[in-house]
Order: structure tokens, then sequence, then C-alpha cells
């Protein structure tokens, strides 16, 4: 067995929804159907909504079912775009891919501008730049996407702030890391819309929820039988989603019992490897992500050194064909296209322990001395 | 030992690793990504470490029950490969990007980065064969003669050789194909890579054209009397008969050859079957897979293509270049090839041809 340190990627799925999930894949009837089996199914889909809704701050109205985190992130960023008759879309530079991408892709295909709203060293938002944008062409913009915390550095973003500031311009907000992680709240927030994803919370992969307000139409992503207030069609996926609101539900995350945890590993390895630095260090974070640049190394060595060693984390940029590629976010930190390739991202989760953190700490060493020399070559 | 199998996405570098881990050692499925922009798709023979190549290696990976990762080498090809073919062909030279890549990449970047983590060589579905004997370990040919790869492994110096482990090298490439079968691998019947791998296109021609341009010069014969014109020297080979255009004939009606590039003048010099025919080849940059040759003039064969025939020759080091004097003569050589020396089926050495006569 290996140590797992990449619960940002995806959790291990908790023991409340296999149970949720096993009871509902041996259960028959289409959510949609108005014969007992089918009432039956709607009440589970139902009352998980419901849980969800109790979750993240929001009516159960609001709480629109999705394949993934991504969809939900696809379904917004397009949906307010085409709803809008205006052509700026405003992203922060860090936005995960399932929000770049898309924005991109209205860039290239529907005539839309992206503006990327820059963010200091610690990876916070410029709030002023966004002031004086919306100051100047606020009457251009369609939509503001910020994501409520970033999934390399775990950094939180002043999302109020951006509420504020949008005034009348709708806001979307990617939540995939935030949910359960620490205090979020839709209503509090105030945004438009909010993505979330269950396999990041200890639910099943291939489930996540677009949060919408009530009566606010957005054109459709998928179109079909019009399952999710016509935004979403698709037949109810009921056994993801009753263990999607029973991992959300629980509680089992205890997010001072991992901020702990994440304290002694960055303790440890700041005093073993002294050179090696914490990216967002100064800003709020996520209780369990550690981003680290570790000077003179290139992470992909890094990654299969801790692989082989029996400890697994990421270089928490996206790959492309498993190409790794400098992380935009550490280059919107200010990184060089160098030292944004020198670094790990380390995510504890709900179950991590400090064996976990204790034992990555041990191989550390000898990981960073042979990348070291690999970089050299 | 602990060791890096190279693994392109074919079928050889697949049963490679499989039969390194049946040997024993400690492996690392790693596949080179060398392109910096890959095609989503491979098209037939050609091309390489497209995305789906990558995905093929990986597959391959999962069924033998290796680790598997992807290391971007695309920077170091292009700089020590790409590039050099480049200038070779616009320096009016003939150069082969395989040998390259094995001198500049496969056995030094990867070598090096895999030795610095801690690893003890790599393995390839090269076809050739290694012996350790008196004189170390040595390169060899390959049982099958059809696929023998030591060609374009001659540049590799005895530190190499010492880090490369081959395991296919006993094997004819038929039965590697039934013997992926057997083992599951889902690669037993892609194509073989032909042509040269930067070139998805296969038109080198085109390909150098678009990069070295398409400047019209004369074409003349040996006496310096222009015959016709050329559309780019670059992209005519040193032998080449067909595709030149003249309109003027010889006396006799003979047909003519291509003898030399110019590339300083644009020019390219055409001339009869028998002036291409050379019996001494003179090469420069010489590497010894083993241990060196003298001013002692040894027997030998010599080879100058990839799947060439071996030639007897005599052959000797003259302090500063590698000299081999064939039996008989050859025809059409180029400076930029590679000489590579062999002592029966051992590799002695190699050197870029830069003269001939």
């Amino acid at each position: 067995m290996s140590v797992y340190l990449d619960h940002a990627a995806t959790t291990p799925i908790f023991d409340v929804a296999v149970k949720a999930m096993t009871d509902a894949l041996t259960k028959v009837g289409n959510p949609s159907s108005l014969h007992t089996e089918g009432r039956s199914t709607r009440k589970d889909v139902e009352d998980a909504r419901d849980l969800i809704a109790k979750a993240v701050g929001c009516l159960a109205s609001e709480v629109i079912f999705t394949g993934s985190g991504t969809e939900a992130d696809n379904a917004a960023i397009k949906g307010l775009f085409w709803k809008s008759e205006k052509k700026i879309i405003a992203i922060s530079a860090i936005e995960h891919h399932a929000v770049l991408d898309p924005a991109r892709w209205l860039v290239e295909h529907e005539g839309a501008e992206l503006i990327e709203i820059p963010v200091d060293k610690s990876g916070e938002l410029d709030l002023d730049y966004l002031k004086d944008l919306v100051a100047k062409r606020g009457s251009e913009i369609a939509l503001i996407s910020v994501m409520h915390s970033n999934n390399e550095t775990g950094v939180i973003q002043p999302i109020a702030e951006v509420v504020k500031i949008a005034g009348s311009i709708p806001v979307h907000t990617d939540a995939v890391q935030s949910f359960t992680k620490t205090p979020l709240s839709y209503k509090e927030l105030g945004v438009t819309s909010m993505a979330l994803s269950a396999h990041k919370v200890g639910g099943p992969h291939g489930i996540g929820a677009l949060i919408l307000q009530r009566a606010y139409e957005i054109p459709a992503l998928l179109h079909g039988g019009g399952q999710e207030r016509e935004i979403r069609s698709g037949t109810l996926n009921a056994p993801a989603i009753v263990a999607f609101a029973a991992a959300a539900a629980s509680k089992i995350y205890e997010a001072s019992k991992v901020e702990e945890l994440r304290e002694r590993f960055e303790a440890g390895l700041l005093s073993s490897a002294p050179s090696a630095y914490i990216n967002g260090v100064d800003a709020k974070r996520l209780p369990g992500i550690s981003n680290v640049t570790f000077p003179g190394t290139q992470s992909d060595s890094l990654l299969l050194l801790m692989d082989s060693m029996k400890v697994s984390c990421s270089t928490g940029a996206a790959c492309s064909a498993g190409v790794h590629r400098p992380s935009h976010v550490l280059l919107a930190m200010g990184h060089n296209e160098v030292s944004a390739q020198s670094s790990l991202r380390f995510s504890l989760g709900a179950n991590s322990t400090t064996a976990d953190v204790d034992f990555a700490l041990s191989v550390l060493p000898t990981v960073i001395e042979r990348g070291r020399a690999a970089n050299q070559k | 030992m602990k060791i890096i199998a190279a693994m392109s996405g074919g079928v050889d570098s697949a049963v490679a690793a499989a039969r390194a881990v049946e040997a024993g050692h400690d492996v690392i499925g790693v596949h080179l990504a060398l392109a910096s922009n890959p095609q989503k798709y491979r098209s037939g023979a050609r091309g390489c470490c497209t995305i789906e190549d990558s995905h093929d290696a990986r597959r391959a990976a999962d069924k033998i029950g290796i680790p598997f990762y992807i290391w971007d080498m695309a920077e170091e090809f292009h700089e020590g490969v790409v590039e050099n073919f480049l200038a070779e062909y616009a320096a009016g030279r003939t150069p082969n990007p395989c040998l390259r890549c094995n001198e500049k990449i496969k056995f030094a970047a990867v070598l090096d980065r895999a030795k610095a983590m801690g690893f003890d060589g790599v393995a390839t579905g090269h076809y050739a064969r290694t012996q350790i004997g008196a004189m170390g370990k040595t390169l060899h040919r390959a049982v099958d003669p059809l696929k023998d790869q030591s060609y374009v492994l001659a540049v590799l110096t005895t530190e190499q050789i010492n880090g490369a482990i081959f395991p296919l090298g006993d094997t004819e490439k038929v039965d590697i194909r039934i013997e992926a079968e057997a083992r599951g691998l889902a690669v037993a019947q892609k194509p073989d890579s032909h042509d040269i791998c930067f070139v998805p296109s296969g038109d080198n021609a085109g390909w150098l054209r678009d990069r070295l341009g398409s400047e019209v010069g004369p074409i003349v014969d040996n006496a310096g009397n222009k015959i016709g014109e050329h559309k780019g020297a670059y992209t005519y080979t040193i032998g080449q008969r067909k595709g030149l255009g003249l309109t003027i004939p010889t006396s006799d009606g003979s047909p003519r050859f291509v003898l030399k590039i110019e590339p300083v003048t644009n020019t390219v010099v055409v001339g009869a079957r028998e002036e291409l025919a050379v019996s001494k080849l003179i090469g420069e940059k010489t590497i010894w897979c083993g241990p060196a040759v003298d001013e002692k003039p040894l027997r030998g064969f010599a080879q100058v293509r990839a799947h060439g025939a071996a030639l007897d020759c005599t052959y000797y080091f003259d302090g500063t270049q590698l000299v081999a004097e064939l039996d008989k003569p050859l025809l059409g050589i180029a400076n930029g090839q590679a000489l590579v020396i062999y002592d029966g089926d051992r590799v002695v050495g190699s050197a870029t041809i830069c003269e001939s006569a």
C-alpha cells in the first residue's frame, strides 16, 4: 500500500456513500416514471437534493445534477454567455480548465472576448483590477467566473467581494475544491451559479451539480427529456446522486484535523528541505492542500521518484497527453516556466493520518536529492 | 537491476519491457514525448509519439504490470535531432536522424536522467545484442538480419552500451509478434515504423523545402555546363536518377545521376553512373563502441545504410579520421551518411562520412 496524498484529484469514497449507492443500484425505477417504482426513486433523488441544498446553503430547486463538475462549469459558462447579448467573459487567471477551456472555446467559436483577471504572488485575485474592469467595461461583460478556491494551491478567493463589485453582472464560481472543506454558502455569497463535484467530497465519480438561482433560465448544454429544469437532460443517475448526498451530508471531513496534518507536513518539509517554499502560504488556504516548489528539480522526476517510494502526489497542473506543462496557476502567481515545473501538490483528505505525513517526509530528502541530480543531466 | 524501459507504443518495445521484467529486473515504462505538438492519431507506419502511441504504450505497461510515465523530451529531440537534420541537409549532407536520436536522446538524455534517479540502465526494443567478454560489454548484430539495428546504435560509447539492455536481439521479428500475441499485448499486429518519425507526411523533400526554401538553381554536368534547373538542391539525393527533368540528352543516350550537391552555390552536379563509384570512405567524428582502433589496417566490414550490405573492407584510424577501403566499389555515397565498421558481427565504431573517392 502506498501513502495517498492526492486527495484534491480524487478522495476515497466514504462508506456511507458506498452503502447508499449499493442500495440504490439494485432498486428499479426511473425517477421520471409515474408509477410506484418511479416515485420511490424520485423520492430518493429529491431527498438527496435536499441534503445537497442544505450542505451548500441553497434552495433544493437550485440544485441541478450534472455528470461532473466539468459539466456544471461548462453549463454555466456557456449558458450564461448564451443568455447574454454581451461579449466579454472575465475569469480569473487561475481557473481550472473546466472553466478556462469553455471560455476559450467561446472566444474561438462565438466571438467572445476573454479577459483574465490577474492574481497576486500569493495567488489571490486582484480585486482592484476587477473594479477597474467593471468600471470601464462593465456594460459589455456577459459573466464573471472566479473559482472559490484554487485546485493547485488551495488559495481561497474573495468571492463575496467579487459579487459586490460585479453588481448586476452574473457571477459563476467553481467550488469543486471548497465544498465540505471550508465554509461555503451559495446564498451568502450571492453568486448566480456554482459548480460542485461528488468525488472530491467522498462521493462517487460521474456526478456533479450546478447550483443555479431559482427561476434563472439559461440555454441548455444537453437537450433531451428536460429532467433538470430543462437545463440538463438525461435520466437522473439516482445511485450516484444519493451517494453524493450521503457523502456531502456526512461531516466526515474534519477541516481542523486535516489542517493540523498539513501544518505538520509543511513544518517537517521546510526543516528538511530549507530551499523549498510553499505557494500561497500567505493567503487563506483550504486545509488540505500544500503546493511546494523544490528549486532545481523537475516535478515529473519528483513524482516518479515519490511514486516509486510509495507516496502518491501530483504535479498539480493539467497534463496534456501525460506530458507535464508549466502550471498556468503558478505562472499567474509570478513563477517562471522553470520554477513552475519544479513544484508538487500534496493534498490531504478525511482519512489522512500522521503516519502518512511522516512517511512522506521520510522519503522526501532522497527524492529531492535524486530529482536534483536528474535535473542536472 | 532497476531499469527504465523506453516504450514507443510499438510491439518491439512492449515485448522488450515484458522480457526485462521476466529477466528479473525492476522495470518502469517510460514513453518519450518527442513531438512538441503531437498528433492525435497515428497514420499507418508513419509518425510517432502521437497521443495514440502513448496510449498504446500505457496499455502495454498495464498488461505487463509495470508503472508507466511519459517523459517530455521534445525540446532535447528538436535541438539534438531535428535541427541537426536540417543543418546537415543545409550543408549538403545526408544525415540519419535515428543515429542522432540514439546518440543524443535515448542513450544520453534518457540514460543520464535514469542514472541520476537511481536506475541502472535503459532497455529498448532495438534489434541488437550485447556480449560481455574480454573487451568488456560489446555491441553486436541481432540474429534477425532483416531487422538488425546495430547500425543505428553504432554511435554508443562503451559507457552507454554498459547502460543499454536490448532484450530482442536474439529473436526474429516474426517470433516477437507471436510472443506479443501470446502475452496478450494489443500492439502485436501494429505496423512497424518506417521513414522519419518527425516527417509524418512521409514527404521528406516537401518537408525540407518548407523549412529550407526551394530556391531554383542550376543542374550542371561534371564540366560545369548548365543542363537544367532544380527546385531546391536539398531535395536531391546522391545517386538519384529519376525526377531530374533534364531535356538535354547525353551524347550516348546514357542516363545521368546526381553526383554532388553544393549548397553554397545551390548547384546539383550530375554525371554518368560510373562516376558515382567510390572505394574509399573517410569519416569524421569517430565513436568507438569498444576498444579504439589505430593506424594498423584491419580487415572487417563497412556498412553505410541502416539495412545496407556489409561490405568487405580494410579499415584503420589515421589519428583523426576513420578510413575504410572497400574491396569492391560502391555507388552513390553521400557525405553525412554514417560509416559503421564491423568485426564479424561486433560493432567496432562509426564515423560520419565527410569524403569518398
